[in-house]
């Protein structure tokens, strides 16, 4: 098992070529395309109709709900993997204080379900 | 004279990086061919068959003409946010076949040095791949967001959310992979697959389950392609995107795919190992290709299986109808996570009664 930081000197490559690839597509298609410039042509697409009003307004505040729930799921995701990684070796201690850390996430789980955050309509 | 190191860790790894990126961007052209082709048999319709013998040259027909449609920028779009956000896409699609093994149980030997069939083995691959993938829905949000037009508003928003509900359980769902595994790194759970005598599909069934359904959500695929849904709002986040940039999106769609298709390969259905690897009286399913060189039986396995999760992906599309978006919801937040944290607990439960 590698451990230092030269095994991550590939990845660092990949994404370094992985940025080069989109960025010559582009100049390449900008080199060969055609471009003419018509006003109609550039206004935004609203099925034909012309367009009208801002289209940022104001949105549903389920979006922001689910944002903030996803915050708090995520982190106790990446709070299980190294558990995960050493669960054998943790045995019977791992497993009851997982259980303890995942009934307080389950609380809140819970709660968020009775208030309706979960709904959406 | 160009030092050892240099070949081993720059030379060598460019290389794969390079030969890597070619292959998915063909695998990812003849991709499409093979979704229209299956969805017209399956749906009794005619497939692209004008353009070369069985159409077979259609995906580069499709490359030239994209290449060289025109590129509208609307005026009232932010012109920078515009060009970045498809960039930004690709990028995390691509990175992540970075830590992916494409075969293994052995290296080759090219002009004296070793070359394994994968790029890197990180001892942390999981969670890169994890952290990777995450990072394609700011693409998606900044193209809805820059493009300032309502049908991209409200497909960036839908799948910000959609994307980050799934998150959630694509995460939760291989916490028990990594525990029966003991590894994070991709290539230590094929070997502890292979030492285990069994592909952690079995075991892990729950969460073969809800990994697979959150890697179609999280890849905005049918059924769950509310981000673009074309009844509702014509194309959702990339409705004003026409030309190269249109293609970037849909090669980030196509390689995001191909890389969940790899995960679930990797990590419930043995990665490179063929059925049953410690049966030697099976050796005849590699056919011959091990006595060529070692590694290649590994490269057709994975394909194998590889291909096989990309049909099921397409087999989705063509039998499922789109869900409704609280339905969408419902199932993500409702089901899919509680049924992962289940599998955890289980899973714990189970591997502390077995141990030895």
């Amino acid at each position: 098992m590698p451990v230092s930081g030269v095994s991550y000197i590939p990845i660092l490559i990949f994404l370094v070529i992985a940025c080069l690839f989109p960025v010559v597509s582009l100049l390449l298609a900008r080199a060969v395309r055609p471009s003419s410039y018509n006003r109609v042509k550039m206004e935004p697409y609203e099925c034909g109709v012309e367009s009208e009003g801002e289209p940022r307004q104001r949105y549903s505040i389920h979006y922001y709900v689910i944002a903030v729930l996803f915050v708090v799921f995520d982190v106790e995701t990446v709070f299980l993997f190294p558990w995960a990684v050493k669960y054998r070796a943790l045995g019977l201690f791992g497993f009851v204080e997982m259980l303890i850390f995942l009934a307080i996430l389950v609380v809140g789980y819970l709660y968020a379900w009775k208030k309706g955050a979960l709904e959406w309509v | 004279m160009i030092s050892d190191n240099i070949i081993r860790n720059f030379i060598i790894p460019l290389t794969q990086v390079l030969v890597i990126l070619g292959v998915a961007s063909g695998a990812v052209a003849y991709m499409t061919l093979v979704e229209r082709k299956i969805l017209a048999f399956m749906q009794l319709r005619l497939s692209p068959r004008r353009v070369g013998p069985h159409g077979l040259l259609q995906p580069i027909a499709d490359g030239i003409k994209l290449l060289l449609k025109e590129d509208i920028t609307p005026d009232k779009a932010d012109r920078i946010l515009f060009t970045l956000a498809p960039i930004v896409t690709v990028i995390p699609a691509f990175t992540a076949l970075a830590v992916i093994p494409f075969s293994g149980g052995g290296t080759f030997q090219i002009f004296g040095y070793q070359v394994t069939p994968w790029i890197a083995d990180v001892n942390v691959g999981l969670v890169f791949l994890l952290a990777i993938s995450s990072l394609g829905i700011y693409g998606i949000m900044l193209g809805g967001w820059a493009s300032n037009s309502k049908y991209p508003m409200l497909g960036a928003l839908r799948s910000a959310a959609q994307m980050v509900s799934y998150e959630v359980p694509f995460g939760f769902s291989i916490i028990g992979v990594m525990m029966l595994s003991g590894t994070a790194s991709m290539v230590g759970i094929v070997e502890a697959q292979r030492e285990a005598h069994v592909w952690y599909f079995l075991p892990q069934i729950f969460g073969l389950f809800v990994f697979f359904v959150s890697g179609v959500a999280e890849t905005n695929r049918l059924p769950f392609d509310l981000p673009e849904a074309e009844a509702e709002l014509v194309a959702g986040f990339h409705t004003e995107y026409t030309g190269m940039k249109f293609a970037l999106y849909m090669l980030a769609e196509y390689t995001s795919m191909i890389v969940v298709a790899s995960i679930v390969t990797t990590l419930f259905f043995g990665g490179w190992l063929r059925p049953f690897p410690n049966v030697e009286a099976l050796g005849f399913l590699n056919l011959g290709l091990d006595r060529i060189h070692p590694v290649l039986p590994g490269y057709f396995w994975f394909l194998l299986k590889t291909f096989l999760v990309l049909f099921v992906y397409l087999w989705l599309r063509g039998t499922f109808p789109r869900y409704r978006y609280d339905q969408l919801m419902r199932l993500g937040w409702y089901w899919m996570i509680p049924l992962s944290i289940m599998n955890v607990i289980v899973t714990g439960g189970v591997v502390l009664l077995l141990r030895r």
